[in-house]
């Protein structure tokens, strides 16, 4: 039973969020901070009383789609996650997950805590969870005017992992050498997990200097296969770091246009080998490997985790596809160099010629600096596009990496607003087309948001 | 007419985008009809230092700018003062700005002295600015985002870029911003800079031409689509500094 300081925070925090439903609203967040306000404490006074735990699951790419596969991965096996699913993923998110779960006594109804972090919160949060364990994707660099510099980021991770329990389960890709280098205990209990096929990936390292030196000595990273920016089959010259052993790796991958046939090979190939991956793209390989990495570390049986994973549907944003007058539109959320090379190479795969509408927003959920747009691949990008239409509040920043990437000028369109913007592309698109939505966090919920008043999709909250 | 970029330490000091100048510069110098190359000059001895008419040196993470400061100190330095001397232009941003400068003075320890090339110097600060940043010149208006920790200051053979309209510029005291030397040029922009900033690009153009060739003359460019990013950019921050 919590204290009473929780539940009068919880109590707070539950009518906070009637409140706000009662007046229609989404109730991602103000919920938690009103509880956090009262009870600095509640998240770990709250997720003590979970049966099977807390999960956190962080990086910069992929949290979310890692912890809606091993959400429906745990719903499988028969418990019950409570999920901060609306991607408002700092601490006062955490916070209005486990309250809108709780009674109003401050007992959780669920019985596992799977919570997206922020790396950059991280470190802050899992002294206070007790996670059973911790999730890394892996680390690019975005939004740096909040996050800053990504080595320093690494080594607070880091330290923060080093300082729990030595049987907390730490679950980290192996092909990330800022992601391996976060195992500092040498008892810790590391699940690694990787991409063991030659045929993926290129040679040359692509020209994102997020980690291409060695975490522990600095020498350059010697690469036999780059798969994203840092992210690949790596060895330090030096020998003092190597790329850890696969407990879970993919050992074959057939990307198609719906999804992944990928075999397992590590510590499970015995007895299931091969497994589909319903969403496109080779990151979404990674993120099923996590969440199946993640599983094992839990101890949940590979059947129900392989079911639950070829039922997958994507999330807000992650790909997921909208129908609107007989034509289709697929969203995909970008918000840094490494997430937007992984999407439009997820998109130009298949031989693509994509109808784009892209957005930029510069508000804080989105980065408050756009440079990051002229690291991202546009020039591999631009000679594939048939048209472009451009809005957010700063389209035209993005209308002008387009025009410098080579794209020409009657192939793209700048409309501010994001009904009009919509319209203007699926005007331009042929009956059973599909349109691609790129676009930053608030300027897909701005996007959404217009696309809810014409009836195509629910609105974000509810989903 | 060619023209020869040469990008300093683009595997280390090449975050917050700072690319798109490079792209810039070749753009706007094909778009003319000139045939431009970009080559990359990292850690350790460079082959031909003589070779780039114009150098962008952008900002990094601190742990490349050690190894940046520290490859500096050396036989490329060296080179690139040589490479100066000999009429080549620089285009700087903020880590690269901090390096071609006289010295910088951390918070605790000695002074590191810098490349020597812009009568500049930097001392670390406390509170990081972090933001848009609006700069007003004789020659033009500039945009950009800015987002450092470090303040820096003109010496007397140093002239500002321009005066800090919205945000903190070279130290948040004296309302300038950047740093001009010869054609040597630092700055705090981000943004990228010269794509929405096409005056200071063809500037930088021009300087780097005039190296190899005579009687240049650049053709007038259809900039619709980089003021409007400047004009959006410049009303994004008055209105959320």
């Amino acid at each position: 039973m919590p204290d009473a300081l929780a539940i009068v925070a919880n109590t707070a925090g539950k009518l906070t969020r009637e409140g706000l439903r009662v007046m229609g609203r989404g109730a991602t967040a103000l919920p938690g901070l009103v509880a956090l306000t009262l009870d600095p404490d509640f998240i770990s006074a709250l997720s003590r009383e979970l049966p099977h735990g807390v999960v956190c699951v962080s990086g910069t790419n992929g949290k979310t789609t890692t912890s809606r596969m091993l959400s429906d991965i745990a719903r499988a096996t028969g418990w019950a996650p409570i999920h901060n699913r609306s991607g408002s993923n700092l601490d006062r998110g955490v916070a209005a997950a486990l309250l809108a779960d709780a009674t109003w006594s401050g007992e959780p109804r669920g019985d596992l805590g799977l919570f997206e972090i922020d790396e950059a919160s991280l470190p802050g949060v899992v002294g206070r969870v007790r996670p059973r364990a911790v999730v890394v994707t892996n680390l690019f660099r975005d939004q740096m005017d909040r996050y800053f510099e990504l080595d320093a980021l690494a080594r607070r991770i880091g330290d923060a992992l080093a300082g729990l329990p030595a049987e907390t389960a730490l679950v980290l890709n192996a092909d990330d050498p800022l992601v391996a280098s976060l195992a500092i205990r040498k008892d810790a209990n590391v699940t690694y997990f990787g991409v063991d096929d030659d045929a993926v990936g290129g040679n040359v390292p692509q020209a994102i200097s997020d980690a291409t030196r060695c975490p522990r000595c600095r020498s350059p990273l010697r690469y036999e296969r780059v798969v994203l920016a840092h992210v690949g089959v790596w060895s330090c010259p030096t020998g003092d770091f190597t790329r850890p052993a696969r407990d879970v790796s993919a050992t074959k991958v057939v990307l198609g246009p719906r999804g992944s046939e990928v075999v397992i090979g590590g510590v499970l190939a015995s007895m299931y080998d091969e497994i589909r991956v319903p969403v496109p793209g080779l990151y979404n390989v990674y993120n099923a490997l996590a969440a199946l990495a993640t599983a094992r570390a839990l101890a949940i049986g590979l059947p129900e985790s392989i079911r639950a994973l070829a039922n997958f549907t994507p999330a807000f944003g992650r790909l997921e596809t909208v129908e609107v007058n007989g034509k289709t539109l697929r969203l995909v959320l970008v918000k840094n160099p490494a997430g937007f090379n992984a999407a439009i190479a997820a998109l130009l795969e298949t031989g693509r010629h994509p109808r784009l509408l892209a957005a930029l927003n510069d508000r804080d959920a989105d980065g408050r600096d756009v440079s990051w747009i002229w690291d991202a691949d546009f020039e591999t990008l631009a000679p594939a596009v048939e048209h472009a239409v451009i809005t957010g509040l700063r389209g035209r920043d993005l209308a002008l990496r387009f025009k410098y990437a080579g794209l020409p000028a009657e192939k793209l369109a700048v409309v501010d607003d994001p009904a009009a913007a919509i319209e203007k592309a699926l005007g331009l698109a042929p009956a059973g087309s599909e349109v691609v939505v790129l676009a930053t966090y608030t300027a897909m919920l701005a996007l959404r948001e217009a696309l809810a008043r014409t009836g195509a999709v629910a609105p974000f909250w509810e989903d | 007419m060619d023209l020869r970029i040469g990008h300093l330490y683009p595997d280390l000091m090449s975050i917050y985008g700072d690319k798109g100048n490079v792209i810039a510069l070749s753009q706007r110098a094909r778009w003319r009809g000139i045939a431009a190359e970009v080559r990359p000059y990292s850690v350790g001895e460079w082959r031909e230092p003589e070779w780039p008419d114009v150098w962008f040196f952008g900002g990094g993470q601190d742990q490349g700018q050690d190894l940046v400061g520290a490859d500096l100190a050396g036989r490329n330095g060296e080179s690139l003062r040589k490479s100066v001397a000999s009429g080549a232009a620089i285009f700087s941003v903020c880590g690269g700005y901090q390096l071609l400068g006289t010295e910088y003075v951390p918070e605790v320890g000695a002074a590191i002295p810098g490349a020597g090339i812009l009568d500049v110097t930097t001392r670390a600060g406390r509170k990081r600015f972090v933001g848009n940043l609006v700069v007003d010149s004789a020659d033009g208006p500039l945009v950009g985002f800015e987002n450092h920790s470090g303040r820096t200051y003109l010496g007397p053979k140093a002239v500002p870029l321009g005066s800090v309209v919205v945000g903190n510029g070279n130290n948040g005291e004296d309302k300038t911003e950047g740093a001009i030397q010869g054609k040597v040029i630092g700055c705090y922009l981000h943004g990228s800079c010269l794509p929405k900033n096409p005056w200071l690009a063809d500037r930088l153009l021009q300087w780097a031409l005039e190296r190899r060739h005579t009687d240049v003359k650049l053709a007038k460019l259809d900039d619709e689509a980089e003021l409007a990013a400047r004009t959006q950019a410049t009303e994004v921050a008055q209105a959320r500094p």
